[in-house]
Order: structure tokens, then sequence, then C-alpha cells
């Protein structure tokens, strides 16, 4: 019997990308104007701004929104990056087996024992101007999971009898890898990339959080959560509202893809 | 066992070297130096500081002065703080990293061990339920969420606490910077104890215990934790990394001067020496906590070989 799909958690994380995309067209405000001219900052809720503004008189609303649009787009090209990567090197490794997978995986397991977070705060020094940059560079150091599990299903599809006959058709290794193998493991790759988005979703929030990541006047949900957290005293929603969306949106991705994984190997 | 530990530190070295290699190679490719300033530098004064700091050299002499360096236990100058080294920046940092560090996870294991155990004991039960979806909540909450909020909480609304500060390591003061790291070990051990003993209560050993009529305590942990213990120990090894992690966030968010700080204010000011000393150090305890993790899990179930 195959797992119930946990579908409060797929309701909750479609709300939030509706909202996070169509939100701020229903806002005259844009998240980087400030607005000096206000009596007192930040301000409270009113009509204008339905959230209150930060302190520099940027509606809350609109950056809440903009910050969920921009962890996400981070998070999916560092991810779909640290797929191409893991799946190409997982599928050759397995596929070519011997010599080539020994070496190819001893790399994978060297690659192991670096210690991450210490690494992503180097790359930041590298890249820390550029935010996409800097992702393409965390997606290039974070396959090492995806590329260990595309490599064992490669291993057991290596010798069904669909790749052997077409081995005997005389296709090239290129073209099994491409059409045969790969799309077998689709249904696998795309619950590890629903698994992969919270965790550099977590990543750049802890970047931007420290500083290091998203550079004002972008914003992004770790950027949203300093900001709140030098203004708790003041106005404790600024807190509050980011840790509540992070932590959503983090749990919600981690069901749905924990949901699909349990289809895909049980 | 003396030939075991030899070799498990012989094979750590290449492991350093591509940790050091990486990072100095990551930081030279960087643009921009540590003494780029918004005031125009006198090009004598520029060629003086770079020769004081041998960076006139060509890059491979400075890597192996490095290397060299780093074999006699010397992390260089710091480049944002002329007065002191790296070692003596590390040193005055490391008692804070260690205190919140390792209180933080003995309160994990201090709490978590027994969740884990009675939710195992009573599996299926309400207190088993309870014990997994709050364990499933502590998971999904970061360090960076919990500290400000526990802030907000415990410091701003209901004053009980103070909000940040070192205070000399008083125990008010490090309540809130070990709580917030904790959380999330809480929630992972008492996850990862209430498997492993669903496990070993199975047991043939646990039934005759039970047989034998002893109270459910003296089953659990007289005869089940020691078998059950060894998960954790697997867990605990790669768990020192993430408190590492957690460490920066709670010393930035409460205003510690811990290595955490000092690596982040590093990356910020382009101080490449500061910010490899930390790297090193920082592969140098993982590679440490991982062996004693292999070693203690030798003496905890004989079974084990170490080879």
């Amino acid at each position: 019997m195959k797992p119930r799909l946990p579908w409060f958690s797929i309701g909750a994380l479609a709300l939030l990308l509706v909202l996070a995309l169509a939100g701020p067209w229903f806002s005259p405000f844009d998240y980087y104007t400030p607005e000096w001219d206000q009596p007192d900052l930040p301000v409270g809720a009113s009509w204008a701004h339905p959230l209150g503004t930060d302190a520099l008189g940027r509606d809350l609303f609109v950056r809440l929104m903009w910050s969920c649009r921009i962890s996400l787009l981070v998070a999916l090209v560092a991810s779909l990056i640290s797929l191409v990567i893991g799946v190409s090197w997982g599928v050759a490794a397995g596929y070519f087996g011997g010599r080539t997978d020994a070496v190819m995986m001893r790399l994978v397991d060297i690659l192991y024992s670096v210690p991450f977070t210490p690494f992503v705060i180097v790359l930041t020094v590298l890249f820390g101007r550029h935010l996409l940059l800097l992702f393409v560079a965390i997606g290039a150091v974070s396959w090492l999971d995806i590329a260990r599990i595309v490599r064992g299903q490669t291993m057991a599809l290596r010798h069904r009898e669909f790749v052997v006959a077409a081995e005997i058709a005389g296709a090239a290794p290129w073209r099994i890898m491409s059409t045969h193998i790969v799309p077998n493991l689709m249904g696998i790759v795309i619950a590890y990339l629903t698994l992969t988005i919270p965790t550099v979703v977590l990543t750049e929030a802890f970047l931007s959080y420290l500083g290091l990541g998203a550079q004002s006047p972008l914003t992004s949900l770790g950027v949203m959560l300093a900001d709140g957290a030098a203004q708790m005293r003041s106005r404790p929603v600024m807190l509050v509202l980011p840790a509540v969306l992070l932590v959503m949106l983090v749990y919600c991705c981690n069901r749905i893809g924990d949901a699909l994984r349990d289809r895909h190997v049980a | 066992m003396g030939r075991y530990l030899l070799s498990r530190l012989l094979s750590s070295i290449p492991t350093m070297l591509a940790i050091v290699t990486l990072a100095f190679v990551l930081l030279r490719a960087a643009p921009g130096g540590p003494f780029d300033t918004e005031k125009e530098m006198l090009p004598e004064v520029r060629a003086s500081i770079e020769k004081a700091y041998h960076l006139d050299e060509p890059l491979p002499v400075q890597y192996l002065r490095y290397l060299g360096d780093l074999l006699r236990g010397d992390l260089g100058p710091s480049f944002q703080y002329p007065d002191e080294s790296v070692n003596d920046l590390i040193a005055s940092g490391l008692p804070v990293d260690l205190t919140i560090g390792g209180l933080a996870l003995l309160l994990a294991c201090l709490v978590g061990i027994p969740l884990g155990a009675f939710a195992a004991w009573k599996r299926g039960g309400f207190f088993d339920r309870i014990a997994a979806t709050l364990s499933l909540v502590g998971v999904s909450i970061p360090v960076y969420v919990a500290a400000p909020l526990f802030i907000l909480l415990f410091a701003v609304t209901l004053q009980w606490l103070p909000a940040g500060d070192w205070g000399g390591g008083a125990p008010r003061h490090l309540v809130l910077p070990v709580l917030s790291l904790a959380l999330p070990y809480i929630a992972y051990v008492t996850r990862i104890m209430r498997a492993s003993f669903m496990d070993v209560l199975e047991q043939p050993w646990i039934r005759t215990a039970r047989a034998k009529g002893l109270s459910p305590r003296q089953v659990l942990f007289r005869h089940a934790l020691r078998p059950a213990l060894l998960p954790l120990v697997a867990f605990l090894g790669p768990a020192v990394v993430g408190a590492i992690t957690g460490s920066i966030v709670v010393e930035t968010t409460f205003g510690l001067k811990g290595i955490g700080q000092f690596f982040v204010l590093g990356a910020f000011n382009r101080d490449y020496t500061l910010v490899m000393g930390v790297t090193v150090l920082y592969g140098a305890l993982i590679v440490i906590a991982n062996l004693t993790a292999d070693l203690c899990q030798g003496l905890l179930d004989p079974r084990v070989r170490l080879q």
C-alpha cells in the first residue's frame, strides 16, 4: 500500500506560493523604497500597510512575500544545480562501475568529510556580493547525497532487460543513460528535490541572518528574521511572522518530500 | 587498539590537507583584499604592509609557508586585529564555545534519553504520541528562529533572564543560549533513542528481565540502555558539527565573544588568516569528534571490532 500524501502540507505550501507570487501585486508599495516621512517608525497596522512597516518605512507584507519569493528562488536554483551534478555523477558511476565507480565515489567520500557550514561561510567571502552566484556555488557543493542515491538506483537498473536490449542493439552509453536510465530515476529524483529545497532555504536563512547572504535592500526570510530580532522590542510581529513563515515552509516541504520518497523507495 | 588509533589518525591527514587547501585557494581567489580601505593608501605603505604579512610572495610560497606554520601550531597574525595572533583570538573564544556547546549536548542527552526510553516503553500510547509530535516540531525549528523567539519571550516580555552578554559565564546568562542551541538536539536525541529502544526492547534478554519481574526503570536503564546507546553515539560525532553551526548563530544573537563571532567577522572583513584558522580548527574538531564516537562504540559493544 502506498502511503497517503500529506494533503494538509501540500495545501499550506500551495497557499504560501500563491500568496508569495500574487501578493505583492495587490499592494501599491515595493520592497525596497524607504518612506522616511512617517511620524515614528516602524508604524503599526493600517489600511495602507496591513501588517505595518519595518524600521525604514517599507511595507512589511510586501517585504515578507518578496522574501518568500527570493528564498524559494535561491533554493530552487541551488537545488536544480545540485540535482544536475548529482544525477550525472551518480548515473555515470553506477553505469560504468568498476574502477571509474571506485574513483568517483572515493571523491564523494572525501568531499563528505569537508565540514559544510564553515565551508559555505568561506564561499561567502568569494561570492558574498552576489546572492545568486553564491547559491550556484552552494548547489555545486551539495550534490553528494543525490549522487549516492542515484548511483545505487542506477546499479539496480543496469542489468535490467531493457538496458541490456539497448546495449545489444548497439546504443551508445550516453544514449542508454539519457533515454533508458534517467527517466526511470525521475520519481526518486523529484522526491530528493523536495527534500533539498528546504535544506537550502535553511542555509540561505542562516547566512542572511548572520548578514553574509542577501544584502540590503534585497530581502529574504533570513534578512527578515535578523531585522525582526533587532526590532523585537517595538514590534514583535516583525520577528514572529518571518519565523512562522520559515518554519511552515520548511516543515511542509519536508513532509511532502518524505512522503514522496517513501512512495518510491518502499 | 593502538594500531587502529594510529591508522585512523593517519587517514585524517588527507582530509585535513584537503580542508586547508580548499579554504586557502577559495580565499585567495576572492576579489579584494583585507587592506582595501575607503581611503587611497600610499603605494609605499601598502607595499610595506603586504611585505610584513608576506602577501607579496608568490601564492605557492605563501601556501607552503602557511602549512609550515600550521605544523608548528602557529595560525599566524590576524589582519583585522593587528595586536593579536589568531591563536590568541581562538584561545579567548574557545571557552565560550565549549561551555555552550558542551552544556547543550549534555542537556540534549539528559532530556532526550529518558524521553525516548519512556516513549518506546509505552509505544503508541499517549506519551509516545506527544513526544513524537514535539520532536517533529523541534527538528523543524532552526536555532536562528528559536534564539530570538526565546529572547522575545523570556527576556523582553517576561523579563526573567538577561537577553544577552556573557556575564562572566554566570548561570543566568547561560540559560537562554544553551536552551536555544539544545532544542533541536533534544528532538533528535528523543527520536533516535525511541527508535533504538524499540529495537532493543524486542530482544530475548529484555523479555527475560521483564519475566523476572523487574520494574520498568530497572529494565530500561540497567538492561536496555547500554545497547540502545550505540546509535546515539554514532549520531553525536556528526552532531558536534551542528553544534558548531548553531553556536555561530547563538553567539551572534546573544552577543557572546566566541569563535563563531570571530569567524563571521573574519568573513566580513576578509581576514584571511582568521577565517583559515577557524576553518582548520573546526575541521580538526570534527575529525576528533568522529574518532571519539567510533572509539566509544567499541567500548559500548564488544562485538564492534576496531580494525
